[in-house]
């Protein structure tokens, strides 16, 4: 068996073997699908009760706030307003809305107060501006005659519909479903490239510390070494996502299969009947937003999101790998990580701002292009549908800038991992590649 | 051939420092080569170009009559000074997976990783790791990761650092042993007591040169001093001190014996032992007589304070 060979096989099983990766493998997405249940548990909490009062001696808009589950409204314009803002001192009630008793409309809109001792939500406030406006218009209207129905009915609603050149439909709210795609490939490369990356720099570290390096480099050459380690461990990776993947397929599977005979079994005529209604307005939309989902380049998306994780992966990890050789230990990695966590982060921001404006606009198109960013910006693209010249640019262009790069930082590791002692500078490191 | 390895004038520079400066030597077939000098002169930077893990700027190195090449490294087996295994793997499947890195195949490995484990009654460790192995223990297991790929040269750095007596001499048997079976040895240390003990050949080098190299017993015959310890029972010690200032130079010395004697270090200068002898006996009874041999340590410091 060839010595890269096993140096990939020693670093596949070492990572693999780890308790870390066996957590974080079956831990991470039951911590996930945890979490998103624990999100929907507390948005489905009720939120405690609040009791407003209410000061009208009007009487016209108390009848207008309706209580429910939130807040409870009490009507206690009989009483004096300056002991009613005494009991919201002893927190009798959650706020005191005052509002006066004055015929003139403009005054009185300007004149309404509400008292708490805690800051009241945006939303409760605008909801009573509103219900007070709408009182309040109505009354107007009234006033100068005019008939609230016609005015209704003359309101102009205005819904576009989206079409492409090529005569079929397009539907609002795909490019968001495209973005979240391409978004979530695209951070997914970025997760993975750090993750592994990093383990790939402690295993250099590692090796440095304990010296066995140099034990091992009388059997080897530095750069098969590096080369086992970056593809052991990327295996690793590869496994780790394929694991996921199933995982995920298999709970899509249960889930479907658990939740269709929740459907039949529990729901009455009631629901169906509810179903069947929506289903006359929005059947259409649902079966076009799947035919979208299917015109998506699903196999182009796989396909690269493979060849851009390699890439990428290879490329940051060879940055990783000599990191690792020219420290001592992870605390001195910090300094050198920064500029090569930063076209990751780049890469990200551009993906879900600037993609998902123009998604083959200049910047968007140049960033897929550049090596350092192309693995995040171009998986976001994808789903929008980019010219295959393109990506095949960008691959090479990826891959071109992965062979020079590892050129150099095997340099880097073939001297750094030698080196104990000081952390070196930039210009050391420099210095280290013409040796 | 008669020499295992030949290094000729080897120069290696660290941008403008020059760590080895046109170094060359020569290492016997079946020797046991000490190879000294002081921290920084230059041994460990050696040592890493004949391994192969860093290159000459130029000269050249001859294994066994050939020019190092890449696959060489299965026939150099190396303990580097700075001793290290994975932590976290186990005893057994490291050892597995260093022995096939030096391109044995996996059952050659197992075969003699069972002689070894056998040999230095070790057969337990097979599944702990390294971190639950003493410093020692884990020596013992470094030693046989070195030896295991049966290398025709052996190059140990400080081999006996970290062993505890008992241990260090199981290790020294071991590489007599292998030096009896034809290993040829290499051996860096600050301990002059092994040197003297186990190495036939020496070289020195200080400050990047090479300083003096050869056999040990010919190192030591360029250094003698035609110096004589002797030991002489005497009525006449003041009459016997004259005579012998009159011709050598004396000096006090010490060496353990049963008499009350006189004990005297004499440099002959130009003159031959039996002169001195024939002075000797005409004044007293000679309990002691011995030529003063240098020894490494007096070789080392000598040369290298020079």
């Amino acid at each position: 068996m060839s010595k890269l060979l096993l140096i990939i096989k020693r670093e596949f099983i070492a990572k693999v073997r780890n308790k870390s990766f066996i957590v974080m493998t079956f831990l991470s997405p039951l911590l996930f699908v945890a979490i998103g249940i624990f999100v929907g548990y507390l948005s489905t909490m009720k939120a405690d009760l609040k009791t407003i009062a209410i000061h009208d001696p009007t009487g016209k808009f108390v009848k207008e706030f309706k209580n429910d589950e939130e807040y409870r409204y009490l009507d206690l314009s009989v009483l004096d307003v300056k002991m009613l803002k005494d009991s919201i001192l002893n927190d009798s009630y959650e706020g005191l809305l005052v509002i006066p008793n004055d015929t003139n409309t403009v005054s009185l809109q300007k004149n309404i107060q509400y008292i708490s001792n805690d800051s009241p939500s945006v939303m409760f406030i605008e909801g009573i501006e509103q219900t007070i406006a709408k009182k309040l218009t109505a009354e107007n209207f009234q006033r100068e005659g005019l008939d609230t129905l016609k005015i209704n009915q003359a309101k102009a609603d205005v819904t576009i519909k989206l079409n492409k050149s090529s005569g079929e439909t397009a539907l609002k709210g795909l490019n968001e479903i495209k973005i979240g795609i391409g978004g979530a490939f695209g951070y997914l490369i970025m997760m993975f490239i750090i993750i592994y990356g990093n383990m790939v720099m402690r295993s250099v570290i590692e090796e440095k510390t304990s010296r066995i390096i140099e034990v091992i480099i009388s059997s080897v050459k530095p750069f098969q070494l590096m080369m086992g380690k970056i593809i052991g461990t990327s295996l690793a990776g590869i496994s780790q996502f394929l694991i996921w993947a199933i995982l995920g397929m298999s709970a899509m599977f249960i889930i479907s299969a658990v939740f269709g005979i929740q459907v039949g079994a529990t729901s009455g005529a009631q629901t169906q009947e509810a179903l069947r209604t929506a289903q006359g307005a929005m059947g259409s939309d649902i079966q076009m937003y799947v035919k979208e989902l299917w015109n998506l380049p699903i196999a182009t998306i796989l396909i690269s999101f493979i060849i851009y994780f390699i890439g990428g992966y290879f490329l940051y990890s060879s940055f990783y790998a000599s990191i690792g050789a020219a420290v001592d230990n992870e605390t001195d990695s910090q300094q050198f990580l920064l500029p090569i966590i930063m076209p990751l982060i780049l890469g990200v921001y551009i993906g879900f701002f600037t993609v998902m404006n123009d998604p083959h606009g200049t910047i968007a198109t140049v960033f897929s292009m550049i090596p350092l960013t192309s693995p995040i910006v171009m998986m976001m693209r994808i789903p929008f549908g980019v010219p295959l010249w393109q990506i095949v640019i960008s691959v090479l262009l990826l891959f071109a800038t992965f062979f020079f790069v590892v050129w150099f930082a095997s340099k880097i590791y073939r001297i750094g991992i030698l080196m104990y002692g000081k952390k070196p500078t930039w210009k050391e490191l420099y210095r280290w590649l013409k040796y | 051939m008669s020499n295992i390895l030949e290094v000729n004038n080897v120069l290696k520079k660290y941008g403008d420092y020059v760590a080895l400066n046109e170094v060359s030597l020569t290492i016997p077939k079946g020797s046991i080569y000490g190879l000294l000098g002081p921290n920084g002169a230059g041994k460990t930077s050696l040592i890493r170009i004949i391994n192969q893990i860093t290159l000459p700027d130029s000269g050249e190195i001859i294994l066994d009559g050939e020019n190092l090449k890449p696959d060489d490294v299965q026939y150099i087996g190396y303990m580097p000074e700075e001793r290290g295994l994975y932590k976290s793997m186990k005893v057994g499947e490291q050892c597995l997976y260093l022995a096939q890195l030096k391109g044995l195949s996996k059952h050659d490995a197992k075969t003699q990783l069972d002689y070894w484990f056998d040999r230095l009654e070790i057969q337990g460790w097979w599944n702990k790791k390294i971190q639950e192995l003493s410093k020692g223990m884990a020596q013992k297991i470094q030693f046989v990761v070195t030896v295991l790929h049966k290398p025709k040269l052996l190059i140990l750095d400080e081999p006996f650092s970290g062993f505890d007596p008992v241990n260090a001499n199981l290790i020294k048997d071991e590489i007599i042993e292998l030096n009896k079976q034809g290993t040829s040895v290499i051996f860096s240390t600050h301990r002059m007591e092994s040197v003297e003990e186990m190495c036939d050949h020496i070289a020195l080098i200080h400050k990047s040169n090479k300083l003096i190299e050869g056999k040990l017993t010919d190192v030591k015959k360029q250094f003698r001093t035609n110096s004589y310890e002797v030991g002489i029972l005497s009525d006449n010690i003041e009459g016997l001190m004259y005579d012998l200032s009159q011709k050598f130079t004396l000096s006090p010395t010490n060496f353990k014996s049963l008499n009350d004697e006189l004990k005297l270090e004499i440099n002959l200068g130009t003159a031959t032992p039996n002169e001195l002898l024939n002075t000797l006996i005409q004044r007293g009874q000679v309990t002691h007589f011995m030529e003063k041999i240098p020894s490494v340590n007096d070789i080392f410091i000598k040369t290298v304070t020079e």
